[in-house]
Parts: C-alpha cells; sequence; structure tokens
C-alpha cells in the first residue's frame, strides 16, 4: 500500500469503482433490449467488464479501509450520499444512441487515466489498472468506431447522436475537477491530477468527434457532486433501490 | 521393526510440480472445452509452499464469469488425484494475453470452430472453409473473450479469440 492517508485513498478507490459499477449497472439494464443481437451482447459483455472491474477496486477499497467489509458490502449497502461516481454515469440511458455517447465519453477517460494508473506507486493499484486497462482500450475502439458510425450516418442518427452530446457535454468537465483527494493522490505518487489529462482527452475526444461530424457545444458549464459525493442527482437513488434490491430485502443473501 | 514403523509414520509423498502441471494439462476450459487451462495459459505457477501446493491463475477478462468455476475446476481436479493442502491464489500482473496461448491451444480451437487470436486483430482465414474473406459482425461474442465474425465465402458465422 502506498504511503499516503487511508482515509483518502479509500475515497480515490470508491471513486474508481463506483464509476465501474453504476455505469456497469446502466449498461446492463439494456440486456434483453438492444436494438440488434450483436449490440445486445456487446453491451452486456462490456457490463461485464465494468462490473468485474468493480470487484478490483472495490475489494482493494475493502482491504484498505479494514473495518470487515467487503467489495459486495460497499455495492450493496451503502446508500446515495456515500457513493463517489461521475453523475454522467448515474444518468439514465436514454436512447441507444445517448449510452454509447456516454461510453465513449468515458471510455475515452479511462483509457488515458488507467495507463497512467499502471505506473501508480500503490503496487495494487497499478495491478488493477493494468488489467482493467486492456479492457478499456477495447472498448474505446468500439465506442469510438460506433460514435461514428452513428453521427455520420443518417439524419435521424445524426441529429440524434448531437443531442446526447448536447446532453451529456455539461457532465465531462467534472471528470477534470481536481480536489483534495486527488492533490494528495497525485502527491503520493497514487494517481495523476485528473486535470493533466484534461489535454489528452479534448485531442482524442476531439478527433473522433469531429470524424463524427459532431460538434462540441461551446460551454465549459460542468455539473459537479458525484465524485465528491455532495450532490448526486435524483436518478442515483432510483438505481440503487434495483441494484440493491436483493441485498435489502434479503440481508446476507448469498448464491 | 523400527525401521518399519518410521516408513509408516514418514510423510506421504507430495506429487511433484511436473506431475501436478500434467494433471492441471487435462481439466478443459469451462465455456471452451477444447483447450485445457494450461492451453489457455492461465495457470501462472505451481508450487510449494512448505506443503502446501499453491496453484496461481490469472483471470482472462475482470467480469468473466468462467473464473470461479475454473478455480472450482482446478481444486476438484487436485483433490481427486489426493492433493490435500491446497491454496488457489489469483495473480493479476503481469495481465493476462492471448500469447500466452500454446500452439496446441490454438489448433485445438480452430479444429473446433473458433478462429485463433492473431496479432493483427482479426482472423486470418475462416476456421470452417480456409477462406480468407472474412468480416466482423461484432467485437463481442458469446463469452467475454470472444467477437463475431463471419465468412463471405461459405456464409458462415464465427468466433474469433480476441487478440488481447
Amino acid at each position: 500500500m502506498a504511503n499516503v492517508d487511508k482515509e483518502m485513498l479509500t475515497q480515490f478507490l470508491l471513486r474508481m469503482g463506483d464509476n465501474t459499477l453504476i455505469l456497469g449497472h446502466r449498461v446492463s439494464e439494456w440486456c434483453g433490449h438492444a436494438p440488434v443481437l450483436e449490440e445486445d451482447i456487446a453491451l452486456a459483455n462490456t457490463a461485464l467488464d465494468l462490473i468485474g472491474q468493480t470487484q478490483l477496486w472495490l475489494g482493494y477499497a475493502a482491504e484498505v479501509m479494514d473495518d470487515g467489509k467487503t467489495a459486495d458490502d460497499i455495492a450493496f449497502l451503502r446508500d446515495a450520499w456515500d457513493f463517489r461516481n461521475l453523475l454522467l454515469l448515474e444518468l439514465p440511458n436514454g436512447d441507444f444512441g445517448q449510452t454509447l455517447m456516454r461510453q465513449f465519453l468515458f471510455d475515452a477517460y479511462q483509457s488515458i487515466l488507467l495507463p497512467r494508473l499502471m505506473k501508480s506507486s500503490d503496487q495494487a493499484i497499478a495491478e488493477i489498472a493494468e488489467k482493467a486497462s486492456k479492457e478499456a482500450a477495447y472498448h474505446v475502439e468500439r465506442s469510438a468506431e460506433t460514435v461514428v458510425g452513428l453521427g455520420d450516418g443518417t439524419e435521424e442518427s445524426h441529429k440524434r447522436m448531437q443531442a446526447a452530446l448536447d446532453r451529456l457535454w455539461p457532465y465531462v468537465g467534472e471528470m477534470f475537477a481536481s480536489d483534495d483527494v486527488d492533490a494528495a493522490m497525485a502527491a503520493a505518487g497514487v494517481a495523476p491530477d485528473p486535470a493533466s489529462l484534461r489535454e489528452e482527452y479534448d485531442a482524442l475526444i476531439g478527433k473522433v468527434l469531429s470524424e463524427a461530424t459532431l460538434t462540441i457545444p461551446d460551454s465549459d458549464f460542468a455539473h459537479k457532486g458525484g465524485r465528491n459525493g455532495k450532490t448526486h442527482t435524483e436518478h442515483l437513488g432510483h438505481l440503487l433501490t434495483q441494484m440493491q434490491w436483493l441485498q435489502r430485502a434479503y440481508p446476507g443473501a448469498t448464491w | 521393526m523400527v525401521s518399519d514403523r518410521e516408513h509408516i509414520t514418514a510423510e506421504p509423498t507430495l506429487p511433484d510440480v511436473a506431475q501436478v502441471w500434467d494433471w492441471l494439462h487435462a481439466v478443459p476450459d469451462p465455456e471452451i472445452p477444447v483447450i485445457s487451462l494450461t492451453d489457455l495459459g492461465i495457470i501462472r505457477d505451481v508450487a510449494y509452499v512448505d506443503d502446501t501446493l499453491i496453484v496461481t491463475v490469472t483471470p482472462t477478462y475482470s467480469g468473466c464469469p468462467a473464473t470461479s468455476i475454473i478455480n472450482l475446476d482446478i481444486e476438484t481436479a487436485l483433490r481427486g488425484h489426493g492433493v490435500e493442502k491446497l491454496e488457489l491464489r489469483r495473480k493479476l500482473s503481469p495481465a493476462w494475453t492471448t500469447d500466452w496461448m500454446t500452439q496446441s491451444g490454438r489448433d485445438k480451437l480452430e479444429a473446433y470452430g473458433i478462429a485463433p487470436p492473431q496479432p493483427a486483430g482479426g482472423p486470418d482465414k475462416c476456421p470452417q472453409c480456409g477462406s480468407q474473406h472474412v468480416e466482423k459482425m461484432s467485437q463481442f461474442g458469446s463469452t467475454p473473450c470472444k467477437a463475431q465474425w463471419r465468412c463471405t465465402a461459405c456464409l458462415e458465422p464465427f468466433d474469433y479469440f480476441k487478440c488481447i
């Protein structure tokens, strides 16, 4: 474990694990509902990777917290105010285009963040990042391709993708809003300051979105409050009622 | 008499590591039973710490549901061969890569109708008819480790084992 404040490290790990948990759950909502079978399978596989990564991040968070809780306890027994995911990821799926736009905006972030985390001073984080970065690289390849296909597609698909980008863009800034947890992680060499990822991120999404013939909104307004837990949207609570239902109704149930 | 008694109370001989590898070589992958766990390259180490056998396994994909079944299958097989003190360890780094798949594993996959992983990122030919005219249908398939492709010559769809 890196030589850093445990509370801060826990917050960082919850941010990583809650991002993949909440997006993994949202994407899994498509299972059986996607427009074509191949996309259904692709979405389910993506969700599976994200949930697998969640087990690693929250498993390590539980180890750092060292209070007898497991990754499952963290996922299923916390309430909305304890979650540390980006607001972007808890928003309802919208249509297929909006789901893939969100996926792309997040995959692009992960595909830049995770390779940096492979150099973390915390060995467990470096190892999880090494595993997850391979999956993230595969995910961004697919979501970028789909965003281009739909953006530069028919008049209808283009219109929907531009609407999705307009709707989700105000949630992108939160990815790069650094706070004291980030400062502590950066100082200890655990994780890069997220603000330092912005330039590379803008270059990557700029290239893909221009190929998709989509226009990035001319505004840097950003909704915040997810990764620091201060203000989640009303959507998170609704998501949790479904995701946590079984453990809430039958405490301790296993299979 | 004394020497006989000593013989009886001596520690039972532990199977050697090469023997354990042989046993593991016979454990099939639960999702793709034509290849074994050793063909897949996910058994990273077999060693003893004192008299406990430590088998180190690396996951293919972090969310692969077969991971827990694989551990169960390893345990069942080795216990069946009389291994009593056994510990399974998960190792994330270095992360699994399809480069670790054995040549015999690749051959068996292809014979089964699954195109083996290629560094080029796609199958080099259709595993059914051998044609090089193939196209991607989806980057994902029936398990996390596969993608769906189609042969434009024989028109058959097929699974491609993703290269990571």
